[in-house]
């Protein structure tokens, strides 16, 4: 068994600590160790966007992210996105606008279509496209996908959610 | 009767057509979704596979014994632990191997406490092998001196198909125009999000429960007991939420009777999960194909005749890809009016991996090769491929060579409907006008169309749904239907047409669908069957419930049942729309009195079709349908690069059920349709994949999915639910012939091997105006 260290940090919002193998992946660690199984493994090496998760506000790959980097760090899951009225914005445009068919990427999706949304205000289709490039959909064609970004972010801009 | 419903009027409205979200979104969107792949079961192991790695060999020895040895292993086996469990089409398969015929074949499987520790001991165990010489190619394969792959297949030949109409030669001699050309459709694979995965466990009355993505729970009992030694009665199966089939699911692959094995050994449940690597290389693919074809026209441009000869790469077992021609003889003969067909199909036994069944199932294939030869045939008679469409198609009522009846036919709306959307003809002569002027980049418009069953294909002995319903005390209702949810969003559909019958809210509708010991037959998710099937049923059951339900109130409140209606969670008078009583209410009512009720239906619904047959004349769907793709795009001469700028469809849905689930299909079956006709594909050398990842197996992605112009055309099918089709196979079956043509529009190319790659359509641009100088 590889070494272990313990790691603290900001896990959707409350402080965890826990001990991981100092080989293991984020992906991992959220699955098998915290129970988190929002998160996906589809690829496993930063391939496809299913393990998209935010650390200290930004979104990578938890899959190619080794879990002591965790360390002191703010880690936001897709089951962090929720707020406590619900689903945030953008999760319940990917169910209004049925984005959502098998739902395996979605996860991974949202986060990251969340994360654009955050980071812009004025985020267009075009930019979104690009934005969810590495998060491959098998099911949907994004069609729906860039829909339910579209109109989460016009929502936003009129402040009616 | 109930006095105190003072409510207002409630007036008659219709959810069909509108649109209406997948109950299960808001666990999916959220994380809480527990799929299979995230199922952990008490004492769980982890089991995990040995691969051959080479493409045919001898076994010479196994050693197991440091595997076996290693802390937290609890189960080695190898191909002795299956001997004579075959499995498969034709009993060619077995879930352990004791010769190797491709790169994925199972050498030995592994059960431990932990992955880490199942994937070290799969490391200990030593094999030793004599390689053999390979078969990579169909063609190689039927030669006489070919290595034979197994022993009990002369020839290599597997699977034999064919079809004969009319005079083939007769209408040859009377043909202004002939096309021959020879197609090679490619080995894609279904690339799931969710990794194949299978959890096995016993009790100890020997019964075996499987939780498995399967997308056909009752004849997979059937396939799966075989390998096993089991009866198929003696096997639950379970099937959580998965992440994707596609048609992968449609079959029994080595995985689930290998987690079952383990299972058995060991008396504890076992797992077994595939990395993606493992994935690509050993789940199946679409069937790749060898089509020479030939089409003939008059002057005039009528359709004289068509043949194919196909020859399929088998790959080294009988899934179900070599048994599409079943599907593609109904294109071949029966797709526009073919006087003379002489149809032939033979899958030869390859080292390559071999195919199960893929959306479009067979169709993909053959209207790449078809929907081209439309286009070449009409630039021979020199009329627009729209016009040469038109006066080839077929009208409701038609019944093709094959006895497909084409009952409500609409591929002359879905034609023009396309064309005057994409403004298609103007667009064609000045691309073609433009071909050969300077300039980098050129524009191009194709066309291409196709039939495919859309009222399920009685490929077995029945192609029918069981359905229970009931409606408790709450008047909510649960529906416990053979009908599996695998992502295409059945659970919409059935809870709309609930909510349309009976009256009750949408979220007032459960459905039990996933677990063989409690829902009823149904022969599972394929050839677009699912909403024109378990909807019948659905409906079917609904309105027996409704039947009992209005009779019960007939008594209750004094009023004639047939002026009654369920509207709004209330009994109401149909007319009006009065309340009279609330649903709930006169359930109850129902359920306490002297002679008590609860409402609670079965249907079996079998569809008006007939079985396949052998000869292949039968009119086997209970509805057929076209689409019509129209494909405008931009090609970088210098480079081959095609952009996508938008397509333009025309379908024959019968009619909409859920609004949004339709366009979702739909969606999604075109981005399928467009990685297969430009970038996916497996690179194998000698049976090898080359590209097992998501960085050299290039599926379609946001940035390249174009503007989609999608046009719903309702011939309101007569058996269908409310007149719908079944509508998942087309959008991803057209879509590659109409870029080809598109190609050939702005280019003057054509290319007959997709994916229409960079590499291949420079080459072709090069080689085209060399010729030409």
């Amino acid at each position: 068994m590889s070494m272990e260290t313990e790691i603290n940090f900001t896990l959707n919002g409350r402080p965890v600590s826990v001990r991981v193998p100092v080989t293991m992946k984020t992906l991992t660690m959220l699955r098998e160790v915290l129970g988190l199984t929002g998160t996906k493994y589809a690829c496993g090496e930063g391939e496809c966007g299913a393990c998209t998760i935010k650390v200290d506000g930004r979104t990578l790959n938890s899959c190619l992210m080794h879990a002591v980097d965790c360390d002191g760090r703010e880690v936001v899951t897709i089951e962090g996105l929720k707020t406590p009225e619900g689903m945030n914005p953008m999760q319940k445009s990917f169910v209004e606008h049925g984005a959502v068919q098998c739902g395996f990427c979605m996860p991974g999706m949202i986060m990251q279509a969340d994360y654009l949304a955050e980071n812009n205000p004025n985020l267009t289709r075009e930019e979104a496209q690009r934005g969810l490039e590495g998060n491959l959909c098998r099911c949907t064609g994004y069609t729906k996908v860039l829909d339910a970004v579209e109109s989460a972010v016009e929502k936003k801009c009129c402040g009616r959610c | 009767m109930d006095q105190k419903v003072t409510a207002s009027n409630i007036e008659k409205t219709s959810l069909i057509g509108q649109r209406v979200k997948k109950p299960d979104a808001p666990d999916k969107a959220t994380g809480k979704t527990r799929y299979i792949n995230d199922m952990v079961l008490p004492q769980m192991l982890i089991g995990k596979v040995l691969f051959a790695g080479r493409p045919h060999a001898q076994i010479v020895s196994i050693d197991t014994s440091a595997a076996e040895k290693l802390p937290g292993v609890h189960a080695v086996l190898t191909g002795k632990d299956a001997t004579g469990l075959k499995f498969g089409f034709v009993r060619d398969n077995v879930a352990l191997k004791d010769k190797v015929r491709c790169e994925h074949d199972e050498i030995a499987a592994v059960a431990a406490e932990t992955e880490e520790i199942a994937l070290r001991a799969i490391d200990l165990i030593k094999v030793e092998y004599e390689d053999l010489p390979g078969v990579f190619t169909p063609e190689d394969g039927a030669k006489e001196d070919a290595p034979l792959i197994h022993d009990n297949f002369p020839g290599n030949k597997s699977l034999h198909f064919e079809f004969k109409h009319g005079d083939v030669a007769e209408a040859e001699a009377a043909s202004d125009f002939i096309v021959d050309n020879v197609f090679r459709p490619h080995h894609v694979t279904h690339c799931c999000m969710g990794t194949s995965c299978a959890i096995a466990d016993f009790d100890n009355n020997g019964k075996l429960t499987i939780w498995t993505q399967t997308q056909y729970p009752y004849n997979y009992k059937m396939d799966l007991a075989p390998a096993l030694g089991l009866q198929p009665g003696d096997i639950r199966v379970i099937q959580p939420p998965i992440g994707g089939a596609f048609g992968s699911k449609l079959d029994v692959y080595p995985y689930e009777p290998i987690a079952a094995l383990l299972a058995r050994k060991t008396g504890r449940p076992v797992k077994v999960i595939y990395s993606r690597e493992e994935e690509f290389k050993a789940s199946p693919t679409r069937q790749p194909a060898i089509i020479h074809m030939r089409t003939g026209c008059t002057r005039d441009g009528t359709l004289t005749f068509r043949t194919a000869d196909v020859l399929l790469d088998n790959g080294a077992y009988t899934s179900w890809g070599p048994t599409i021609p079943v599907i593609m003889m109904r294109t071949v003969s029966g797709h526009y009016r073919v006087p003379a067909v002489d149809f032939k199909a033979q899958a030869i036994y390859t080292n390559n991996p071999y195919a199960g069944s893929f959306r479009g199932y067979g169709n993909v294939q053959t209207t790449y090769a078809t929907a081209q030869q439309m286009d070449m045939l009409a630039d021979m008679v020199d009329m627009d491929p729209l016009e040469f469409h038109l006066k080839n198609s077929q009208r409701s009522g038609e019944i093709t060579p094959q006895k497909s009846f084409l009952r409500e036919c609409a591929l002359v709306e879905c034609l023009e409907t396309a064309a005057e959307a994409s403004d298609y003809s103007r667009k064609r002569k000045a691309y073609a006008l433009e071909r050969d002027q300077p300039g980098r980049y050129k524009k191009g418009i194709g066309l291409a169309s196709s039939i495919h069953n859309a009222g399920g294909a009685k490929i077995h002995k029945s192609d029918g749904i069981g359905t229970i319903l009931k409606v408790d005390d709450y008047a909510r209702v649960t529906v416990i239907t053979g009908a599996s949810e695998i992502g295409q969003g059945i659970d919409a559909v059935i809870t709309l047409i609930v909510s349309e019958e009976l009256g009750v809210p949408l979220e007032h509708v459960t459905i039990v669908n996933n677990d063989s010991d409690i829902a009823p037959w149904d022969v599972g998710v394929h050839a677009s069957r699912t909403t024109f099937i378990a909807g019948n049923g659905v409906r079917r059951a609904a309105q027996k419930a409704k039947a009992q339900i209005l009779k019960a109130a007939e008594k209750q409140l004094g009023e004639p049942a047939e002026t009654l209606e369920l509207r709004g969670g209330s009994v109401v008078r149909d007319l009006c729309g009065t309340p009279l009583i609330k649903l709930d209410r006169l359930l109850r009512q129902m359920h306490f009195q002297a002679e008590p009720e609860l409402v609670m239906v079965t249907d079996y619904y079998e569809p008006k079709s007939e079985p396949e047959g052998a000869k292949h004349i039968s009119d086997h769907s209970a509805a057929y349908s076209h689409a019509v793709h129209i494909a405008e795009i931009t090609v970088d001469t210098l480079t081959g690069e095609i952009k996508v700028d938008k397509i333009t469809s025309a379908q024959d849905v019968g009619r909409v059920i859920n609004r949004m689930g339709l366009e979702a299909q739909i969606e999604g079956g075109i981005a399928i349709g467009l990685g297969y006709a430009l970038s996916e594909n497996m690179l194998l050398e000698k049976g090898l994949l080359k590209n097992p990842c998501f960085r050299d197996y290039k599926l379609i992605t946001a940035p390249e999915m174009p503007p989609l112009d999608l046009h719903f055309i309702e011939s309101n099918c007569a058996e269908g639910p409310y007149g719908a089709k079944g509508v998942s196979e087309l959008p991803t079956i057209v879509i590659a012939p109409a870029i080809a043509n598109a190609l050939y529009n702005a280019t003057g190319v054509r290319i007959f091997n997709p994916p229409l790659s960079p590499e291949k359509v420079a080459r072709a641009i090069c080689e085209h105006r060399q010729r030409g100088k």
